[in-house]
C-alpha cells in the first residue's frame, strides 16, 4: 500500500512538472508583454507556431536544439506582428490578438500539408534530451522564471520596462524611449512563448501534432494573472494550474470516482475569475496595461 | 460643409474594410500559389461553390447564418466600448438550453409552435446569463471582460462536456445528445436541396431588431453614448453601470440565439465538442468588417460564409488546403485592426486639399 502510495506520489509530481513546464513559459512570456503595457492574448497562437517551428527545423535539421531556436525564431516572428499592429499602428491589441491566434491555426496546418503532405501530426523529430528523469525543458522552464524575476525586479532595465506598462507618458517624459521598451516586453513574450510551443513538440513529445497547444496558451494568460502579473507568482499559478491537470489523471488512477475530469479543467478559469473579482486576494493588471502610446509632438 | 465630411466619414468606414478584404484575399492567392495551387482553378471552385446552383447558395446562406448571429453579438457589444471575445461560451450555454427544452419538454396538442420559440427563448435566455455575468463582474467589480469572457468560455466547454456526458445523453457510445423533438426542428428545404433553413429569416430579423435598439431606442443611445465616453455619459445622468450589464446581456443573448438556431436548424442535437470552435473569433472578424453596423455585419458575414461554404469545393477541384479560409480571415481581421496602417490614405488625401485652419 505504501509503496503505491510512493509510487502515485512521483506519479503526480513528475505530471504535474510536466504540465507546468509550457504553461510556465508562455505565462512568463506573458508577463514580459504585459508589464510593458501589452496585453498578449496571442500567447496560445505564438505557443502553437513555436511547437511547429520546434518541429520543423528539427526536422531539416536532425538537431533537436536547432529545432529550439526554430521555435524562438518563429514565435518572435509571431509576436513581431502583434508588436507592431499594436505599438505602431495602435491596433486593438485583443484583435491584433485573436488575428494571430486564427493566423497560427491557419498557418501551422497549412504547413503540415505543405511539408508533410500531412494532416493531423508531423512524422517523428529529434526531441531535446531528459536529463535525469526530467526533460532539460522542465529546468529550463524554472530557471528561466528565476531570470525574468531577477530581470524585471532587480535591473534598471526591469525597472523601465515596468515604468512604461504603468505610466508611459512618465517614463517617456524621463527619457525612457517607450516604444523600444514596449518592443523588447513583446518580443520577449514571443521568445518565451516559442519555446513554451517547443516543450510540447520537441520536449515532452518528439513531433508537431495539429492544434496542440489546445488551449494551454489561455490557461497561462490566466496563470499571469493569477501570479499577478509576476514571474514568481506565474510559478506558483502554472504550478497550480499543472497539478489540478495531473490531478484528474492520479484520480484515475487511483480509482477515486465523484469528480468529473471537466472540474479539474475549469478550475484554473474558475480561480482566476475569483482572484479577479477580489474573492480570493486580488490582482490588478498594470495600469496602462492594453492601451496604445501615441506621442504627442 | 457638414454634408461632405459625413460622406467622408461614410466613405472610411467602408473604404477600409474594403481594402483590407482586398488585402486579404490577396494573401489568399499567394498562399495558393506558395501551394503550388492555380489561383484560377480556385476562383472557378469559389464561383462554383457560390453561385454555382441555387442548393449551393443556400449551403453559403447555411453558412451565414451563425455568423450574422456572432457578428451581431460582437458588434452590439463593441457599441458600448466592451469587447465580447466570450461569444464561444455563450454560444454552447445557448446550445445546451436549447437541447433540454427541445428534448424534454412537450408543447401541449394545438400549441407545437410554441416548441421552436421556447427552445430558441432558453438558449438567448442561457447565452445572456453567461454574457451578464461578465457584465456584472465588469459593473461590480471592474474586472476587464475581455479577460472573463475567455475564462467563461473555457469554462462553458467543459461543463457543456460534463453535462452532455452526465446528463443529455441516452448512453456512453453516443457522442452527442438526444435528438430535439421534431416539433422544435426549424423547418429545412428554403432552397430545394439545400440545408436551408428559416433561421436565416430569425437571423435577419434580429438585424433590424439590433439596429432598431441601437439607433432608434433610448436604450441603444444610452449604450452608444458609454461606448463613446462613460465619463461623459455618467456625468449626463446615464447609470453606465447598467449598461454595461445589458449590454452584455443582450450580446449574450444574441450569441445565444446563434448556438440555439444552429441546433434546431441543422444540427438537431449538441454534438461532443471536445475545442472551442471558433464561432467567436468568426464573429469578432464579421463585426470588424461589418464596421459594427447590422448591414455591415450582415454584408461581412455573407462574405465570409461563402468562404467557409466553398472551402470544401475549393480543397475538391483545385486543391487549396482549407486551411487558407482562416489564414484569409485571420488578415483581414489584422488590416482591419491596424487602423494606423490606414492613415498613408488619409495623409496622401490631406495634401490634396488645402484646409482654412
Amino acid at each position: 500500500m505504501t509503496v503505491a502510495f510512493g509510487t502515485i506520489l512521483l506519479t503526480f509530481i513528475m505530471a504535474t512538472l510536466r504540465a507546468t513546464t509550457p504553461l510556465l513559459l508562455a505565462a512568463l512570456g506573458g508577463v514580459f508583454s504585459e508589464r510593458a503595457g501589452v496585453v498578449n492574448i496571442a500567447l496560445e497562437g505564438i505557443m502553437l507556431a513555436g511547437a511547429w517551428g520546434a518541429a520543423y527545423f528539427s526536422f531539416i535539421s536532425g538537431s533537436a536544439w536547432i529545432g529550439l531556436l526554430g521555435a524562438v525564431f518563429i514565435g518572435v516572428i509571431m509576436a513581431g506582428l502583434h508588436a507592431v499592429a499594436s505599438i505602431k499602428y495602435y491596433a486593438d491589441q485583443v484583435v491584433s490578438g485573436t488575428a494571430i491566434n486564427l493566423l497560427a491555426v491557419g498557418f501551422t496546418e497549412f504547413m503540415l500539408n505543405r511539408i508533410w503532405g500531412q494532416a493531423g501530426s508531423s512524422p517523428e523529430v529529434a526531441s531535446l534530451p531528459n536529463i535525469g528523469p526530467l526533460n532539460f525543458m522542465i529546468y529550463l522552464a524554472f530557471i528561466l522564471a528565476i531570470v525574468s524575476w531577477v530581470a524585471l525586479y532587480r535591473t534598471p532595465w526591469g525597472l523601465r520596462l515596468r515604468s512604461v506598462g504603468e505610466h508611459p507618458l512618465a517614463a517617456d517624459t524621463l527619457g525612457i524611449d517607450v516604444f523600444k521598451m514596449r518592443y523588447a516586453g513583446v518580443l520577449l513574450s514571443g521568445v518565451l512563448g516559442g519555446l513554451a510551443g517547443a516543450s510540447l513538440s520537441i520536449g515532452l513529445l518528439s513531433r508537431f501534432v495539429d492544434g496542440m497547444s489546445a488551449g494551454k496558451g489561455f490557461i497561462a494568460l490566466a496563470a499571469m494573472i493569477f501570479g499577478k502579473w509576476n514571474p514568481l507568482g506565474a510559478v506558483g499559478a502554472t504550478l497550480l494550474f499543472g497539478a489540478s491537470q495531473s490531478l484528474s489523471v492520479i484520480f484515475q488512477l487511483m480509482g477515486i470516482q465523484g469528480i468529473p475530469t471537466q472540474f479539474f479543467n475549469m478550475l484554473p478559469y474558475v480561480l482566476t475569475m475569483l482572484i479577479l473579482a477580489g474573492f480570493v486576494g486580488k490582482s490588478v493588471a498594470p495600469a496602462a496595461d492594453g492601451i496604445p502610446y501615441r506621442k504627442t509632438n | 460643409m457638414p454634408d461632405q465630411s459625413k460622406w467622408k466619414a461614410g466613405l472610411r468606414a467602408i473604404g477600409i474594410p474594403v481594402l483590407a478584404t482586398i488585402v486579404g484575399l490577396l494573401v489568399g492567392i499567394l498562399c495558393i500559389l506558395i501551394a503550388g495551387k492555380d489561383p484560377v482553378l480556385a476562383a472557378k471552385a469559389f464561383y462554383r461553390a457560390v453561385a454555382g446552383e441555387p442548393r449551393m447558395f443556400g449551403n453559403v446562406l447555411v453558412s451565414t447564418i451563425p455568423l450574422i448571429f456572432t457578428g451581431l453579438a460582437v458588434a452590439f457589444a463593441y457599441r458600448a466600448g466592451l469587447f465580447n471575445i466570450g461569444v464561444e461560451g455563450q454560444y454552447l450555454m445557448a446550445q445546451i438550453a436549447t437541447v433540454v427544452v427541445g428534448v424534454w419538454w412537450t408543447p401541449p396538442q394545438g400549441f407545437e409552435w410554441l416548441h421552436p420559440i421556447f427552445a430558441l427563448g432558453a438558449g438567448a435566455v442561457a447565452g445572456a446569463i453567461w454574457g451578464g455575468i461578465v457584465g456584472l463582474l465588469k459593473a461590480w467589480k471592474g474586472v476587464h471582460e475581455v479577460i472573463n469572457s475567455i475564462m467563461m468560455n473555457w469554462i462553458a466547454l467543459f461543463l457543456a462536456d460534463w453535462l452532455l456526458k452526465a446528463y443529455l445523453r441516452p448512453d456512453n457510445s453516443r457522442a452527442a445528445s438526444y435528438d430535439l423533438q421534431q416539433t422544435a426542428w426549424l423547418s429545412q428545404g428554403l432552397i430545394e436541396g439545400s440545408r436551408l433553413h428559416t433561421g436565416i429569416w430569425i437571423a435577419l430579423g434580429t438585424a433590424v431588431v439590433v439596429w432598431i435598439i441601437l439607433f432608434k431606442t433610448p436604450l441603444g443611445y444610452e449604450i452608444r453614448a458609454v461606448g463613446h465616453s462613460p465619463g461623459a455619459a455618467e456625468y449626463g445622468g446615464i447609470s453606465v453601470a447598467r449598461a454595461l450589464i445589458i449590454t452584455m446581456a443582450i450580446s449574450g443573448a444574441i450569441a445565444g440565439m446563434a448556438g440555439s438556431v444552429q441546433t434546431m436548424g441543422l444540427n438537431h442535437r449538441f454534438n461532443e465538442t471536445t475545442a472551442l470552435l471558433g464561432y467567436g473569433f468568426d464573429g469578432i472578424a464579421v463585426a470588424l468588417v461589418g464596421r459594427l453596423h447590422p448591414v455591415g455585419v450582415v454584408l461581412a458575414a455573407l462574405l465570409f460564409g461563402a468562404l467557409q461554404a466553398s472551402s470544401g469545393l475549393m480543397q475538391a477541384m483545385a486543391g487549396v488546403p482549407k486551411a487558407v479560409v482562416s489564414i484569409v480571415q485571420a488578415a483581414v481581421i489584422f488590416f482591419v485592426a491596424a487602423e494606423g496602417l490606414w492613415s498613408f490614405l488619409q495623409r496622401r488625401r490631406a495634401k490634396k486639399e488645402v484646409t482654412p485652419a
